[in-house]
């Protein structure tokens, strides 16, 4: 018997729409690579921390790769939201530790460990770190803001001793928060961004924001405006980075040193689009330029019979991406929409943008790349290797990857896509994966065989 | 005003740049998307004889195999391997017919050798009747090599620039209509591959292109190279030539430079549907894995679709089209281009710069081929009749 709806991702969006449509009557299936439900937000660490819980999105990989410096904490317990939306799901059968590889238009979404069959798809996948170079950026030591993130929550691993947090967005604060917390010496917050008066005119935002800032306080860690980490040093590893003052276009002004042995870099996130674009969603472009899936308002794409929620749909945080999964519920099962969350949603969809507004990423930090400085870890392809393959000709993101290799390597572009488009001049193009997740040979000659919950 | 616009940048219409300028005339390429965009840009980088029934494609083949040596010494950078390839065939009836289409090409100059598989192959399957080793066989990457020629070309390229149509005077072709303004040229050259019917249709002149639809599949770079050659199973050879409509896959394996793996062969007819069709992704992993058991755990990454661009009696287009005087096509090589492409620009390049189109006098290739205005009405080595555009009329 096929499912009623299969959810893919179970952050606060996969889980409000499963939860909602479970409710409402459906038999709903929720699928998530990782072995928690939760997503990156409310990322859980495993019962008996068996670890393996956080290399599901390979941006959430250290970008170096030593961990002798990392320590170990205390599991904190769940936030209240998280239970809430947890609590919602009686009746949902959850297919957690389930990589999806391909989705076809039949609905039928294959993992590595067999296919589910749907009615109706729900794509939440999420999205991953934004991924900025610079010079000794591939040095151990060095980890995304949402790699630190993960290690925190999913394996209870504080990424270092003395650790700067650099970047822009608020996502760096909680990581700051977070760290400094758990006993780590936080340095510095580096924020690109300078002005952020506007986001005075959403109260209940800053006063989220005041309780990172206050914890920041607590533990004396400096937070600097429109300064950036524009260089890593170190023989093996991590020893110190090289952080300056930036102007309105990220060109450095003046620059200091400082002594870290981690540091955690995030630039905002990019939407995960490879299954919408397999099934030949529309998409269109986010006020930063990230292409997205086109829904209505009802969360419909353009395909009929699937919705899509959260960041896939634009990256907004939490709570907009729990509404977004509530309002794509309701209109699956066609029950009313509670009060309230309509207006709810354009607010939080609204700062979402303003967001984008005022922690723009500026293309400066090209002007920081060095000829050997790696663009693309997984294919080791440095700068100059762009710049050659600019000179025969590449004109776009996909001649570039063609003639240079970019992007062809383990991760398929999703860490270097970003910069790699920009250094075309471009917005990054949807991600064309038609393999969504590495899979076997073996297991790809043999998924035409397997059993799937349609064959009863 | 250039000598010739070169309609384009795929490796076919590089090497008609390369070979053109080399003769002298200046060039201007145009393409609608990037250099490499299209096709080749999907290519596995095939230089064969192996595949090919003794004919006018296989001497095309021959000429263009040795062209690519050359140019991996004038030109380079484009990772060009002469590995040989290895044609294996499962069973004792297949390996007859396999050895028997060999020493029809070894008539016509290709060498050949009959062979035990696992001798050049350590890791391929066991219980194969036998195998032919093709030491001409040879792998470029092909967007490097198409990037690369029209880089030593010296040719203007205008990438991102559609043609809409032809500027003429009489039936005469006088140049082209761009969405950026006319290109007056000497000459014009349609290398827009799986496009060229469209190209051709613009000035009123059908040319049956087709699209035949291939996949690939790319596995995570190897640590060490578990093959070594090209292999591919002898149904591929049929494959290649079949009228049918249908799915055909055939297993053809090889390793790069890089370290992955490239797994072909599918052949659809399913016009510019780039939709993924995950059963036939099966079919080329299964008859992967036969070939090469050890492949089985390894992970496949990435999977992409191209369109070869085939005629009905699956030969290229290659020459002066006497019904638009001033225009040449250069397109219709289907799954050969990258093998074929160097041949068939050299050829152009003598017929633009004046040659007769008739056999006679043989090409060198390489340095000592270097020809220009003034060994212009001389004659080419090979008969370009086959390849004539007004052939389907």
């Amino acid at each position: 018997m096929k499912y009623d709806l299969i959810v893919i991702g179970a952050g606060p969006a996969g889980m409000a729409a499963a939860g909602t449509a479970a409710r409402g009557g459906l038999r709903v299936a929720l699928v998530d690579s990782a072995a928690q439900l939760g997503g990156q937000f409310h990322r859980q660490p495993p019962p008996e921390l068996g670890g393996g819980n956080v290399r599901d999105d390979p941006t959430h990989e250290r970008l170096g790769r030593d961990q002798s410096i990392e320590q170990a904490i205390q599991a904190p317990a769940p936030r209240r939201d998280f239970l809430r939306l947890r609590d919602r799901l009686t009746g949902v059968d959850l297919h957690l530790g389930c990589r999806v590889w391909a989705v076809e238009p039949s609905f039928a979404v294959h993992h590595d460990g067999g296919t589910l069959t749907g009615e109706r798809l729900l794509i939440a996948t999420g999205a991953h770190d934004r991924v900025v170079p610079f010079p000794g950026w591939d040095l151990p030591g060095v980890m995304t803001a949402g790699g630190a993130q993960a290690l925190l929550k999913g394996n209870l691993v504080v990424a270092g001793r003395r650790i700067a947090v650099a970047g822009t967005g608020p996502f760096l604060l909680p990581v700051a928060a977070g760290l400094a917390a758990a006993g780590a010496r936080v340095v510095g917050v580096f924020e690109a961004a300078r002005q952020m008066g506007a986001l005075a005119r959403y109260p209940a935002k800053l006063a989220e924001g005041a309780g990172y800032a206050a914890t920041l306080a607590r533990y004396r860690v400096p937070y600097h405006r429109g300064q950036a980490v524009v260089a890593a040093h170190g023989a093996d590893e991590l020893a110190k980075v090289t952080v300056a003052k930036i102007d309105d276009g990220w060109r450095a002004i003046r620059t200091r040193e400082i002594e870290c042995d981690a540091l955690a870099v995030g630039y905002g996130f990019v939407p995960q689009l490879d299954l919408p674009v397999q099934l030949g969603c529309a998409t269109t472009r986010d006020s930063d330029g990230s292409a997205i899936v086109a829904v209505d308002d009802q969360m419909r794409t353009s395909i009929t019979g699937v919705h899509a929620a959260g960041e896939t749909t634009g990256v907004g945080g939490a709570e907009l991406a729990e509404l977004d999964g509530i309002i794509a519920g309701h209109s699956i099962t066609g029950t009313p929409l509670p009060d309230g969350v309509r207006r709810r949603r354009e607010r939080a969809r609204a700062f979402a943008r303003l967001l984008h507004e005022v922690f723009p990423v500026r293309d400066g930090w090209r002007d920081r790349l060095r000829a050997d400085t790696i663009v693309c870890r997984c294919e080791e392809v440095p700068y100059q290797a762009i710049c050659d393959a600019q000179a025969l000709g590449a004109v776009d993101t996909r001649s570039l990857k063609l003639l240079a290799r970019p992007g062809m390597g383990w991760c398929q572009g999703r860490m270097c896509g970003y910069a790699v488009a920009r250094l075309a001049g471009e917005d990054p193009p949807p991600p064309r994966r038609p393999i969504a997740q590495p899979i076997s040979l073996q297991n790809l000659a043999a998924y035409p065989l397997r059993s799937t919950n349609d064959d009863a | 005003m250039p000598d010739v616009v070169v309609i384009g940048a795929g490796v076919v219409g590089a090497a008609c740049a390369y070979y053109a300028a080399r003769a002298g005339l200046s060039v201007t390429v145009v393409d609608q998307g990037a250099v490499a965009g299209g096709t080749t840009g999907a290519g596995e980088g095939n230089v064969l004889v192996s595949d090919k029934e003794p004919g006018p494609e296989l001497d095309l083949a021959s000429l263009s195999a040795g062209l690519w040596s050359d140019l991996a010494a004038e030109v380079g950078g484009f990772e060009y391997e002469p590995k040989g390839g290895l044609v294996v065939a499962e069973t004792p009836e297949v390996l007859t017919a396999l050895t028997g289409l060999a020493a029809k090409q070894e008539s016509s100059g290709v060498r050949a050798e009959v062979v035990t598989p696992e001798e050049y192959e350590p890791n391929i399957a066991r219980g194969l009747a036998g195998g032919v080793y093709y030491p001409q066989d040879a792998q470029v990457q092909p967007m490097l090599a198409a990037a690369r020629l029209l880089h030593a070309s010296g040719a203007q390229i205008r990438t991102g620039v559609r043609v809409t149509g032809f500027t003429r005077s009489g039936d005469r072709i006088t140049g082209v209509r761009t969405d950026e303004g006319d290109l007056p040229a000497g000459a014009v050259v349609n290398a827009a591959g799986t496009w060229a019917g469209d190209i051709a249709a613009l000035a009123g002149l059908p040319l049956p292109v087709l699209p035949r639809r291939g996949f690939i599949l790319v596995t995570e770079p190897l640590p060490e190279p578990l093959i070594h050659h090209k292999v591919y199973t002898a149904a591929y050879v049929t494959n290649v030539a079949s009228e049918d409509e249908g799915l055909e896959t055939s297993a053809v394996v090889e390793g790069t430079p890089s370290g992955p793996v490239l797994i072909g062969a599918s052949r659809e007819r399913v016009g510019y549907d780039r939709t993924v069709s995950y059963p036939v992704l099966a079919r080329l992993a299964e008859q992967a894995v036969a070939l090469f058991p050890a492949l089985a755990t390894r992970k496949v990454i990435r999977a992409y679709c191209g369109f070869r661009p085939y005629c009905p009696d699956h030969l290229p287009v290659i020459g002066p089209d006497p019904r638009a005087p001033g225009l040449y096509h250069a397109t219709g090589h289907e799954g050969a281009g990258i093998g074929l492409a160097p041949a068939t620009g050299l050829l152009i390049s003598r017929v633009v710069t004046g040659y007769s189109g008739q056999p006679g006098r043989p090409i060198k290739s390489g340095a000592n081929g270097r020809s220009g205005p003034a060994e212009s009405g001389g004659q080419l080595d090979l008969d370009l009749f086959p390849f004539r555009p007004e052939r389907f009329t």
